[in-house]
Parts: C-alpha cells; structure tokens; sequence
C-alpha cells in the first residue's frame, strides 16, 4: 500500500512539471499556433538568473540570497519579461509566417538564449542551495514522501486552479480563450491581437520561471540542459492533448509523467534502461490512435 | 511548342542539379587549392551537411511535414557502417554482442555505405508503414519519438552498439572528393525524385490535400516513397560522416544535428532543391567565417577577435533575421535555372505557385 502511494507521488510530481510546460506551450500555440521551441531556455534562463554570472564551478548566488516573498515574485517576473521581450523583439514579425519557420526561428531563439547563458556561466553544471530543508520526507498514510513532491504538487494544483479561474472568470481570460478558438473573429469581434499575444507570452514565461524554481531545487544544481528535457516532453503532452487544447495540455502531461513512473516499476530489470523508448513508442502508438490528440478542440479538426 | 520552346523546356528541367553540383565541384576546387588541413575538415562536413539536408529535403520539402526523426537513419547508417568495416578482431574485444556474421565480416567501403543506407531504408519502410497516415504536427511528434527511440536504445544496447560510449576505429576514408561525390548523388537522387510522377503527385498533395486525393492521388503512398528514398540517402550520409570522424556515438546524432539540418533547410527554402543546398552552403559559410573572427584576424598588427561564443549567438540572430526578410527562405521555395544564352528559360510558374500557397 505504501509502495503504491509512493509511485502515485512519485508520478503526480513529475507529471506537475510536465503538465505546466506543456501549458506554457499549449497557451501560446492556441493564440499564434507558434511552437515555442524556445520555452526550455526561458526555463534555464530563470534558473540562472538566481545566479551571478561567473565561470566558476560554484556558483555565485546573487539573487537566490534574497527572502522566499521576494525571489518568487522577481523570478516569475524574470520569466515573463524574458518572454514578452521575445515576443516583442522577434515573434511579432512572424505572426503572418508558416508553421515550420515560426518553429525555426523560436529554435534559433533558444540557442541564442542557451548560448548566451554558456558564454556567462561556462558549460558545468552547477550546485545550487534553493530550500533544500524540502527535501526531507514527511510521513503520508505511512509512506515517506519528500516534502518537496507534496509542495510541488500542491503548487500545480493551486496554479491550474488560479489559471481556470483567470480564464474562465475575468474578460482577460474570456478574450484570450476566444483567440484560441478563432483568432481572426476573435479580432473582429474587437479583441485586441497584440494584448492578447503578449497576455499569453507573459504568463507562459511565469509558468516556465515556475518550472525552473521547482527544478532547481529538486535537483540542486543549475545546468543549462535542465530545461530542454522539460520542454521536449510537454510539447509532446500538448500534441497529444490536442493542440490548442488546455485541458488535453495539462491531462497528457500528468499521463505521460504517470506512464513513465509505471514504466519504471513494471518493467522488467533488463528493460528498465530501454523505459524513455517504451514511453516515446506508447506516445507513437497514441498519435496513430488518435492523431488529433485525445482532446481535440473542434477547431482543429481537418477537414480532409 | 515550338523546338525552341522545348529545349527550353530541357534546360529549365535539368539546370537546377547541373548549376547545383557546379557550385558544389568549384567549392570542392577551391578548398583543394588553398590546400590547408581544417579548412578541407571543414568542406567534407559541409558536404556531408548537404547530403543531409537535400536527403532531408526529399521528405520534408516534398510533403510539406516537418520531420524531426531523419537523424536517427544517420544514426542508424553510421552504426552499421561502424559494424561492416571495422577489423573483426577489434570488435570481438569492444563489440561482443553482435551475431556472427557482423563480427566476421570486413567489407568494402562502398558496399558498406550501400547496406547502411539500404538498412535506414528498409527501417524506414517498416515504421513509415505505420507513421505515414499521420500528417502536420502529429507526424512531426511521431518523427521525433521515433528519433528519441533510437537514441534510446542506441545509448543502451552495450554489447552491440557499445553504449553511450564511442566506438573507435572505424576507417578513415571520407575525403573532399567522396564527400563531394556523395553530395552529387543525393543531388541527383533529390532531383529526380522532385520530377518523378511520385514526388510531382506528393507535391500536389502537400499543395492542396483535398484536390490531390479527388485526383486520385494517394498521398500516404507517396509520402512513404519519399520517407523510404530520403532515409536511404541520410543513411549513407551517416556511413560517410563515420569514416569521416573515425568514431561514432549516439549523442552526436540526436537534437543538436537535428535542429541545425533542419534550420538549414528551412532558412534555405524548404520548397526547393536548390533551397537546401544553399541553405547549407550559405550557413556553413558564415559559421566559418565567425569561426575565423573567433581565432582573430591580423589586421595590420593589431589583431581583431570577437568573444568566444559570440559565434553562436551571431549564428542564431542571423538565422532569426534571415528569416524576418525572407519567411520562406533565401531561395523563395524557388529553384535555381539557368537564364542566359540562346535558350535563356522564364522561371518556373509552378515555383511562384507554391511560394504564394506556403510563403505567404
């Protein structure tokens, strides 16, 4: 019994992180089906912004010395102006582009971003101490759960509550859930493109400077291809959820992190290093049952 | 039509490669006049480049589907040139896995580029079967997962493929001239492909998916034909680019390579053949040239450089910029003809088609 609500929490955690990254992606492709590439930079970016810039093996914290009520807020804030900046800056001029060179240029974007990060910080991951007292187990129903999986779990709850309510109660949230389903009637029915764009780029950077901080102190260190891995998975969850889809997003996210938890247990020993292959060829098997994702919104149907 | 109008007609069809593999041979000629050793390395990974992205351009640039997964054929053609040429005696020390008939056997280069990229292909066939039905984003996913697969149980797989780790003492053998003549081929493979009643039937198809069905056209078909030709072609870039380096390991064919075939291809022009090859060539040449900022250039005693990683970035925003002017790549989605002399040609009409259908 302990065992199983171990693998529950220990699904539930990693799903989190894979359900708020496939939202920040799923945000922004419903307002300018643009596939940001560049998500899992903003996510390093917001890490590394806790730190100095030095080439060090350790690092020099800077803004990870400030008190929790004031990192939060600037990290969040990071990740939003990171993102609204890009907006700005490079995907406006591609609003009228296709597909495939909107998906290039947020790519060339994030290696831009990435390699700025290694021109500043060097290439070696480094140790970072962000409330590392979370990681000590609390007790649950007799399981030892860490503290941190319960608080990450908590905060993905509290956030897909806080985004629901925003979406679905404020004109804000009204107006952006109108572009997603039809951005040209939306603009005549006098929803304004640029607000809404920027709306979205600004709280899809929050959620990825959210994806950072609980990162960086789950593993302790700051590496810059902490956020790419992340990154791959939830674009996967958000196809698979249906693109343009929030709800499919977020669901697809905690399944695959479910499946890879399960993968992990049941699998035979041999396999187990061969897990990522069954998991990447069950979301194979996923698209050809369902190509247009399991919860396809009605605007993305084909017609052909 | 007029004789003149046909042979018009004959130079307008078959210039586009000709001009091609022209610029390719000049690159060739110059890089083997200034004669020094890095700059060649730097011509056969160029070349090597362009047999991966005018093999990618096969699939891509004719279906109209992003694919993330041609990779994983390089990766697939590299390890098996890696199983067919490296002396038995050396795998039964590093690679005890594999079945008797690789362990023995010691074949000659070209045949074992030919069964690389024959194994890509037939790889191809067998997952291409099931992935082709999907299309847009959902087969780009597909295309990726099938990459990570790979890279997976490459990574894994000690006794065969020897893991994470590098597998040494593969031959060297790719030089300037069989990387030029490898990139001449996928060329011409590419180009006949683009002009054969297939890829004419799946260009229709990517052009307008409903018109191309109601004629008849049955665009998983073609779309698998294409899959198959473009795996074969990357597979034997895969063998190549192993007897380039002498070593191989999972890690160098993953998203790095991806993301920078596809940026090529992309910023080139993915609707067109002579898109991917300047893609590559246009690219190439910038990075060496920021390569060489990075090291210093003298000028007149005082030595001029730009900061050490300052080549990504530069590399990055001019990728972002190129396409901010050019949206569908440098070329346009057109080809290159030739527009001079007696049989001087109109560009192609069905070019400007399809940049106004996909560029626009």
């Amino acid at each position: 019994m302990t065992a199983i609500l171990q693998i529950i929490f220990d699904a539930l955690s990693l799903g989190s992180l894979y359900a708020i990254g496939a939202l920040g992606i799923a945000l922004i492709f419903g307002v300018m089906r643009l596939v940001n590439f560049a998500h899992g930079d903003y996510i390093s970016f917001c890490v590394f912004a806790m730190l100095w810039p030095s080439i060090d093996a350790a690092a020099v914290v800077f803004a990870g010395n400030l008190p929790t009520f004031i990192l939060i807020p600037l990290i969040l804030a990071i990740g939003a102006g990171l993102s609204v900046l890009s907006e700005i800056l490079v995907f406006r001029r591609f609003r009228n582009a296709n597909p495939a060179t909107m998906m290039i240029a947020s790519f060339a974007l994030g290696f831009v971003l990435k390699h700025f990060l290694l021109m500043l910080f060097s290439s070696r991951p480094k140790s970072i101490d962000l409330w590392s007292n979370l990681s000590l187990p609390v007790e649950v129903a007799g399981a030892r759960i860490p503290l941190l999986q319960v608080i990450t779990i908590v905060i993905t709850i509290l956030i897909l509550l806080g985004l629901t309510a925003f979406l679905k109660r404020t004109r804000f949230g009204l107006e952006m859930r109108a572009a997603a389903e039809n951005f040209t009637m939306a603009r005549m029915l006098g929803v304004k493109a640029n607000r809404v764009i920027m709306l979205a780029f600004a709280i899809s950077g929050m959620l990825a400077a959210a994806i950072g901080l609980i990162l960086a102190t789950q593993s302790g260190t700051a590496d810059i291809q902490m956020g790419v891995s992340v990154m791959l998975v939830a674009f996967i969850a958000t196809v698979i959820g249906g693109l343009g889809s929030l709800p499919g997003a977020v669901i697809a996210g905690f399944l695959i992190g479910g499946v890879s938890v399960l993968m992990q247990v049941i699998l035979p020993l041999d396999a187990r290093p061969f897990r990522d292959a069954f998991v990447y060829g069950a979301v194979i098997a996923c698209l050809i049952w369902r190509p247009q994702g399991l919860f396809a919104p009605k605007s993305a149907k084909q017609r052909v | 039509m007029t004789v003149t109008q046909r042979s018009s007609l004959l130079v307008r069809t078959i210039s586009t490669p000709i001009i091609l593999i022209v610029i390719l041979i000049l690159i060739a000629v110059i890089a083997k006049l200034v004669g020094s050793g890095p700059f060649s390395r730097t011509v056969v990974e160029m070349f090597i480049r362009v047999m991966l992205v005018a093999g990618l351009y096969i699939f891509v640039g004719n279906s109209g589907v992003i694919s993330f997964g041609h990779i994983g054929f390089m990766c697939i053609g590299a390890y098996a040139a890696a199983w067919f040429t490296i002396p038995p005696a050396m795998k039964a020390v590093t690679l005890q896995g594999l079945p008797d008939f690789l362990a023995q056997a010691q074949l000659p280069i070209f045949l074992s580029a030919a069964l690389a990229g024959l194994l890509a292909a037939i790889f191809a066939l067998v997952v291409g079967r099931i992935m082709m039905r999907l299309a847009g984003i959902a087969a780009s996913i597909a295309t990726f997962a099938m990459l990570a697969v790979i890279n997976v149980v490459y990574s894994n797989w000690d006794s065969v493929t020897g893991g994470t780790g590098s597998i040494v003492g593969i031959p060297f053998y790719t030089g300037i001239w069989t990387a030029l003549g490898g990139a001449i081929l996928v060329v011409i493979i590419a180009y006949l492909y683009q002009i054969s009643r297939s890829g004419l039937a799946l260009r229709a198809g990517r052009d307008e998916a409903t018109a191309a069905a109601a004629s008849g056209i049955d665009i998983v078909r073609e779309r698998l034909i294409a899959f198959v030709i473009s795996a074969f072609t990357i597979g034997v870039a895969g063998a190549l680019y192993g007897h380039f380096l002498g070593v191989v390991n999972p890690d160098a064919f993953y998203l790095g390579l991806t993301f920078i075939t596809l940026s090529m291809l992309v910023v080139g022009g993915m609707n067109s053949l002579s898109g991917a090859v300047i893609g590559v060539i246009v690219i190439s040449t910038i990075i060496q040239i920021l390569r060489w900022l990075e090291k210093g250039i003298d000028l007149g005693g005082a030595t001029l450089s730009i900061p050490n990683g300052l080549q990504e970035i530069t590399i990055g925003l001019v990728m972002i910029i190129i396409l901010m002017f050019r949206p569908a790549g440098l070329t346009r989605g057109r080809e290159i003809v030739w527009r001079f002399g007696p049989w001087a040609s109109k560009p192609s009409t069905a070019g400007e088609v399809a940049v106004s259908k996909n560029g626009a």
